[in-house]
């Protein structure tokens, strides 16, 4: 059976709209994929845990506060403690190049700022996610 | 470490990681499964099922919490529909369980449908498995919901709760839909709106009938009409008390071992069943010119019934 993309899509910190985030799940789930949705109000510590829970392929993270620079690392280093690097965390929001430029140094995915349509982010992740999956040894 | 000893040592990342191996049913998974089964059945499994929007998750949240405040365990199954059009899924129970992620031992998974029609996926049951042999004390499995088809529940869970809610209409379709046959426990959700009593009025007089059949048998599950806020975290206590009751209920009188029995029997066959279907479904593409006979069919030289009745001798399967 062709293995499904699973992505988690998370809105952290405070502010309050979730319309972007949802037209973001219907798209991607009208794409082929299972897209869980936490809601709003997600800590750093609560997104990774879920992504871990759900094992899914790719975290999208919604950050418009203007704590990018906080919160896409916190995540990732979370991750990284919890053994489950390798979980893609990409992401969007109103970033400033140079931050995006930051960022993808330290190792976070894609940064989609508000121009970007679905599609894009949909294509990225149906060619990034599968070179990332690895064979493991279960036994 | 290999995945495995990551597992029986209780890492959450292994313990996903072989939930998506079964659920996708990889390379070699029974193995996987024959390999922990003897690790299995010491989960208590409740299922929770009942209309959309009824307050499936918010309750399950509630009951997760209380059952890990008392050191229990838990884990959580939570399926929602694959649309049919595409192929993917949109999975929004856990929206409901957030104050569940800062809980000790509590893990929740979402499960796509995938195709499955009884308000589970296919592969459900197996998951419940896997989460019973990593060593969670309890499962709590939250189906679809769309009333008229999740019966899948029943088999595969040891107490089964229906959700209704004063709005979710009159108690005469869930007797239509046949939930009023596999709730062990009726929970009458959104107690605080309009309606609750009446609702729970009627659906007593209709258990009257079903409690006083039922003793008949001489055995006397109450089927109890529990009201709750889910919400508000109100009767919760009360709906947690029946279900221990209906615990010592099914164990004292037999009722969990048959159940169990008869999960063990119905697995049995259904592997054997899918085997036999594999290995059918090879040989046809392998030795077995279907397109020709349907022409040959259509020309009016064969027919459908002879020309299976001619694979099967000929693949030796009858
Ligand atoms: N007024 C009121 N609303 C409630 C109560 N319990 C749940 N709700 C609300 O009902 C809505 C649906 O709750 P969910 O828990 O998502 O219901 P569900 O049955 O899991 O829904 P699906 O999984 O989509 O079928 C949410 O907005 C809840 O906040 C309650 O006791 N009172
Ligand atoms: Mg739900």
């Amino acid at each position: 059976m062709e293995r499904k993309i699973r992505v988690l899509l998370a809105k952290p910190g405070l502010d309050g709209h979730d319309r972007g985030i949802k037209v973001i799940a219907s798209a991607f789930r009208d794409a082929g994929f299972e897209v869980i949705y936490t809601g709003l109000r997600q800590t750093p510590e609560m997104i990774a845990e879920a992504a871990i829970q759900e094992d899914v392929d790719a975290i999208g993270m919604s950050v418009l506060s203007g704590a990018h620079m906080t919160l896409f690392p916190v995540v990732l280093n979370l991750l990284r403690e919890k053994k489950a690097e390798h979980i893609l965390l990409f992401g969007g929001g109103i970033i400033p190049e140079e931050d995006i430029e930051k960022l993808e140094k330290m190792g976070v995915g894609k940064l989609f700022t508000p121009g970007a349509i679905t599609s894009e982010a949909i294509e990225y992740l149906k060619e990034e996610i599968p070179k990332r999956r690895k064979e493991e040894k279960l036994f | 470490m290999t995945l495995f000893e990551r597992f029986q040592k209780k890492d959450p990342v292994a313990l996903s990681k072989f939930i998506t191996y079964v659920e996708n049913q990889s390379k070699d998974y029974e193995k996987f499964l024959s390999r922990i089964y003897p690790m299995t059945g010491k989960a208590y499994r409740i299922g929770m099922t009942g209309p959309p929007g009824s307050g499936k998750s918010t309750l399950t949240d509630k009951l997760a919490q209380k059952l890990s405040s008392q050191d229990r365990t838990v884990g959580i199954i939570a399926v929602d529909p694959t649309s049919p059009f595409t192929g993917g899924a949109l999975l929004g129970d856990r929206i409901r369980m957030q104050a569940l992620s800062s809980v000790k031992d509590v893990f929740i998974r979402s499960m796509a449908s995938r195709g499955s029609k009884g308000g589970l996926a296919k592969t459900t049951k197996e998951v419940i498995l896997v989460l019973d042999a990593f060593g969670k004390d309890y499962i709590i499995i939250e189906t679809v919901g769309v009333g008229q088809v999740d019966l899948d529940v029943v088999d595969n869970c040891d107490t089964t709760l229906v959700v209704f809610t004063p709005e979710s209409g009159d108690a005469i379709q869930a007797m239509k839909a046949g939930l009023m046959e596999i709730a062990d426990i009726f929970v009458v959700n959104k107690a605080d709106r309009e309606g609750a009593s009446n609702l729970i009025y009627e659906l007593d007089s209709f258990l009257d009938l079903k409690r006083k059949k039922d003793n008949s048998f001489g055995k006397c599950w109450e089927y109890p009409v529990i009201s709750v806020q889910a919400t508000h975290n109100i009767g919760i206590d009360l709906l947690w008390k029946k279900i221990e009751e209906h615990k010592k209920f099914i164990q004292d009188n037999g009722i969990f071992e048959k159940k169990r029995k008869a999960q063990i029997k119905s697995e049995i066959k259904k592997l054997i069943e899918n085997r036999i279907k594999e290995i059918t479904e090879e040989k046809v593409k392998e030795s077995f010119d279907i397109e020709n006979i349907v022409e040959e069919v259509l020309a009016g030289k064969d027919d459908p019934y002879s020309a299976s009745e001619r694979f099967l001798r000929e693949a030796k399967l009858i």
